[in-house]
């Protein structure tokens, strides 16, 4: 399903965006109010994602945002009712993104079920590989959602394929070592590593991690599918609110 | 990558993909230096040469006079060179380091003691040095800061999260996941994500297979019971791992901190309040909310707050091989009172947890029974903290005086 209207998009546009937020930061009508605005900014997909105590594989910026989102009180039942209300309001594919004690205190069956029904397209869940996600892989499949599986720059071509095998709707390729946040070299190196990627998997693939202006995105078109700009937009929001990010998006040449 | 490293059910490798080929790595470089006995008695060896082993079984003559009950032997851990238990796995994986011939570690450390044997490790054996640790450990464990940054060590605080074990440890995976080429990370307690429990316990097996020998030497038969403090349970998987398949009880104290009921506490196999989660790369018992958020926890002793716990004490819990208790920051304070008074012994104020459950049974069973204390660790790093526990007035002056001193 979401593969599909992946590929309708591309027909279209050289390469799409997706952005990232953290639900209910900095509140839940501000996350509402910002997914709106990169919504009528053009973005073409989003990860949202529920925060999570311990998320070890984000950077600073994505780690504050999840701790003061939790220390402002938020529960995992308020980011479904958001996540329900915007996939109601607007007609572009929403994810969610979290760590897996997230879905397995919720029964990841429960989960899977419960996104399928307010009309989610599927979940990365970057501390579950395949090895570890039986549940939850039959969980996504049973419910048409894709399990977004996530390349890196360390995964041999050998394990490249065996992700492949899981994964639905697209592949997430992170950029380089390292977490989310931090500046990325893209350079030729980065050229070899897409190639292994392309070469592993038919679906669509997405770039993230460093990944903040235009010529980020005119570098990675023709080599992916998707662009991921994530630490970048919470970025501008935490230094000139809310409003810039429409401009920001609206910017970027696609 | 397979499925592997679990224990009933609990551990596993909930691993971020940019660390899968990193795991891969240690797990065969550990895998083939455990099937080689040459290199437990290279390990042995060095910990031989260079810090103490094997430690002594002592005899509290005292405490077993005052509580008239089971007969008292402690394990010696304190006796390690840096002070405590942690010397043992830091060396093992020292030596898995060169194997993979890396040249940085990074770790991470609540109380302080791992960070130390971190750091003096790094420094025997040439390596770079980063050590992460919680801004509120590192003011209550300020002499061990001192240590490591004069052993040549860099010591970040972090002032994310909790600010304590579990947020350092959090941090600790963020670096190696930007510079797994050149570094490892050396977990300090037997959780996170296969290989690290199955490792630690193997370094730190060393003490029960010590302690078993000694007991034997000395007494002839085995102890009744066992003590030992569980944090993330590294020196209770060390001394328990001698006696898992005698007829010995073993006993995990966790951190009763101001008391079960009051919810500040860091009792995750010995209280209600914990629940079985995912988080840090394993699954095991976890202080955590419905949602699967980790909760703060407590307890007077940097080095046992930590949220979770290892995955193979949780399985011998569910076992029912070792029974886990809970001890108070108070019963503590207490028990290192009576250990300093009766035998001139100054446990840590982690290892005073297993002294505190070990006193209050000692004299309820017979005079026949002998019960061994894993004293984990020496109490000098927390010089600060029981100074205010006791209230010491001219520890209170002394430090005045010291801060008039900087400020003059």
């Amino acid at each position: 399903m979401l593969e599909s209207y992946l590929l309708k998009k591309l027909q279209k546009k050289k390469i799409l965006l997706m952005t990232h937020i953290v639900l209910g930061y900095p509140s839940f009508e501000d996350s509402f109010r910002i997914i709106e605005t990169m919504v009528n900014a053009g973005v073409d997909l989003m990860e949202l994602q529920i925060p999570f105590s311990e998320p070890v594989a984000d950077g600073p910026v994505i780690l504050r945002a999840n701790q003061k989102s939790l220390a402002g009180g938020v529960t995992v039942k308020q980011c479904f009712d958001l996540a329900e209300r915007v996939a109601g309001s607007f007609d572009i594919p929403f994810l969610f993104m979290s760590y897996y004690n997230i879905l397995f205190k919720y029964g990841a069956d429960r989960f899977a079920k419960k996104m399928s029904e307010i009309g989610l397209y599927g979940a990365i869940v970057p501390d579950l590989p395949p090895e570890e996600g039986g549940v939850y892989l039959k969980a996504m499949q049973k419910n048409q959602l894709a399990p977004i599986f996530i390349f890196s720059p360390t995964t041999p071509d050998e394990r490249l394929k065996y992700l492949d095998s899981f994964g639905d709707g697209f592949v997430y390729c992170v950029a380089r070592k390292g977490v989310t946040g931090a500046d990325t070299n893209f350079s030729k190196d980065l050229n070899s590593y897409l190639a292994r990627c392309r070469k592993a998997t038919k679906l669509p693939l997405a770039l993230g991690f460093g990944v903040k202006e235009q010529k980020d995105i005119d570098f990675l078109k023709g080599k992916v599918d998707i662009a991921v700009i994530g630490s970048e937009t919470i970025r501008l929001i935490d230094d000139k609110g809310v409003g810039v990010v429409g401009e920001f998006i609206k910017s970027l040449k696609i | 990558m397979i499925n592997r490293g679990y224990y009933d059910g609990f551990g596993g490798a909930f691993l971020p993909e940019i660390l899968v080929a990193t795991f891969d790595e240690l797990d065969s470089v550990f895998t083939q230096a455990k099937k080689e006995p040459a290199f437990w008695e290279k390990y042995k060896d060095i910990m031989s040469d260079y810090s103490c082993r094997p430690t002594p079984l002592t005899f509290a003559e005292n405490l077993t006079r005052h509580f008239g009950g089971a007969r008292i032997y402690i394990k010696r851990e304190d006796l390690n060179h840096t002070g405590a238990h942690k010397a043992n796995n830091v060396m093992g994986q020292g030596l898995l380091v060169k194997r993979m011939g890396k040249t940085r570690v990074i770790a991470e450390t609540g109380a302080g003691q791992h960070g130390v044997a971190t750091a003096t490790m790094a420094a025997r054996f040439g390596f770079k040095c980063t050590i992460y640790m919680g801004e509120v450990d590192m003011m209550r464990q300020r002499p061990n800061v001192f240590w490591m940054e004069r052993l040549g060590a860099e010591v970040i605080p972090v002032l994310d999260g909790t600010r304590i074990l579990k947020d350092a440890i959090n941090e600790a995976f963020r670096d190696w996941v930007t510079n797994m080429d050149t570094t490892h990370y050396v977990l300090g307690t037997a959780c996170g994500p296969h290989p690290f429990p199955e490792m630690v316990s193997f370094f730190q097996s060393i003490i029960g297979k010590e302690a078993r020998n000694q007991i034997l030497e000395k007494e002839g038969r085995l102890p009744a019971r066992v003590y030992a403090c569980v944090g993330g349970g590294s020196n209770a998987l060390g001394i328990f791992q001698g006696f898992l398949d005698d007829p010995v009880e073993l006993v995990g104290v966790e951190a009763g901190g101001l008391g079960l009921d009051s919810g500040r506490h860091a009792s995750r196999l010995s209280s209600k309040d914990a629940s079985i989660g995912i988080a840090q790369g394993y699954k095991t018992y976890f202080l955590q909310d419905n949602d699967g958020q980790m909760r703060e926890t407590h307890s007077v002793a940097a080095g046992l707050d930590y949220v979770g716990v290892s995955p193979i004490l949780a399985q011998l819990k569910e076992k029912g091989r070792v029974r886990f208790e809970s001890a108070t920051d108070r019963e503590v304070v207490d028990a290192l009172s009576l250990a300093m008074k009766k035998e001139g012994l100054i446990p840590a104020l982690e290892s005073a947890h297993a002294f505190a459950q070990a006193f209050k049974e000692a004299p309820h069973l017979s005079k026949e029974y002998i019960i061994i204390i894993n004293q984990s660790g020496r109490g000098d790093k927390d010089i600060f903290t029981i100074a205010d526990a006791f209230n010491d007035s001219a520890w209170q002056e002394f430090i005045k005086g010291k801060a008039e001193e900087y400020n003059a």
